[in-house]
């Protein structure tokens, strides 16, 4: 990454302007040509710096009201082989393995689940515990009450 | 929210295109005019329904640092330290969540070394322990909510 590729987040980390040529638009703001603007997104998307160029709904206005951070307490020998598995559940949309906090907090591994009803949340809980077995040692759903910041990355 | 609204939320939540008209693109695949979807798209955004649209950063891939921090916030401080958190510019998201820990933040900077001062920084504002949870692994990442 360059000075020209941290301008290129500075300038779009906000948004894409909404005019019919966005491209255009930004790199006349950097004095470059859209193909050079266009090449370095392409660039910065194979190496993963951009995921992709697309919109971050906010979960309640679209009626997903039950959002849940499922919490595991998985033995370390396994959690790897078990997270590869959970992480491939169409309805998990975030998955990690995280360090615990003994005694306070005993979870190592986070999965996200999002339904339009609790139940629905209920129910792929349970899926997930029924794939775990014997390997869950305990188990919480947090769920969201009200998002206080939804930005995402913001470089100075 | 109209049947094309949705139309339009399903289709942007896929990757947008990288050429030279693209909001035109997206237009012809959803049978409308370009400029009815920006009218759309600004409105999705005003009204809070989209809360973002455009790249979405990956601050490790960058060079950069992200973690994922719990606290354990007393009610009555709530808001206060909710606001203490979300002054930050790196604190990219914060959710409320019902249980102990109550308050759930995601920190991405553009330095690695950021997360530690930043966590200190909160830490030492707020007078609550901030517990660090960085991702040691990741299965899968790919959030989309169909409407």
């Amino acid at each position: 990454m360059d000075s020209l590729d941290r301008k290129i987040i500075k300038l779009t980390q906000s948004g894409l302007p909404l005019v019919p040529e966005p491209y255009q638009w930004l790199a006349r703001q950097l004095d470059i040509s859209a193909e050079q603007l266009m090449r370095r997104l392409e660039a910065m998307k194979n190496a993963g710096i951009i995921r992709r160029i697309a919109a971050v709904p906010n979960h309640y206005k679209l009626d997903y009201r039950f959002n849940g951070m499922s919490v595991w307490d998985i033995e370390d020998a396994h959690v790897d082989r078990l997270g590869e598995h959970l992480g491939q559940l169409d309805f998990v949309s975030h998955c990690y393995q995280r360090p615990r906090h003994l005694p306070e907090w005993p979870y190592n591994f986070f999965a996200m689940v999002h339904s339009t009803e609790q139940a629905g949340v209920e129910r792929q809980i349970a899926e997930i515990a029924a794939l775990l077995g014997d390997y869950n040692r305990g188990h919480e759903i947090l769920y969201s009450t009200r998002i206080l910041k939804k930005t995402g990355l913001r470089i100075r | 929210m109209d049947n094309l609204d949705k139309a339009i939320i399903n289709l942007l939540q896929d990757d947008f295109p990288i050429c030279e008209a693209p909001y035109q693109n997206v237009a012809e695949r959803l049978g409308i005019d370009v400029d009815e979807l920006l009218q759309r798209l600004e409105r999705l955004l005003q009204t809070g329904v989209l809360s973002r649209f455009g790249p979405m950063f990956h601050a490790e891939k960058m060079g950069g640092g992200l973690t994922l921090a719990a606290m354990q916030v007393p009610e009555q401080r709530f808001d206060e330290v909710a606001e203490i958190i979300n002054s930050f510019p790196e604190v990219a998201h914060n959710y409320a969540r019902q249980h102990r820990f109550n308050m759930w933040f995601v920190l991405a900077t553009e330095r690695p070394e950021q997360i530690q001062y930043i966590l200190q920084d909160i830490s030492e504002k707020t007078g609550l322990k901030v517990y660090d949870m960085p991702k040691k692994k990741e299965y899968f990442v790919g959030l989309r909510l169909p409407v």
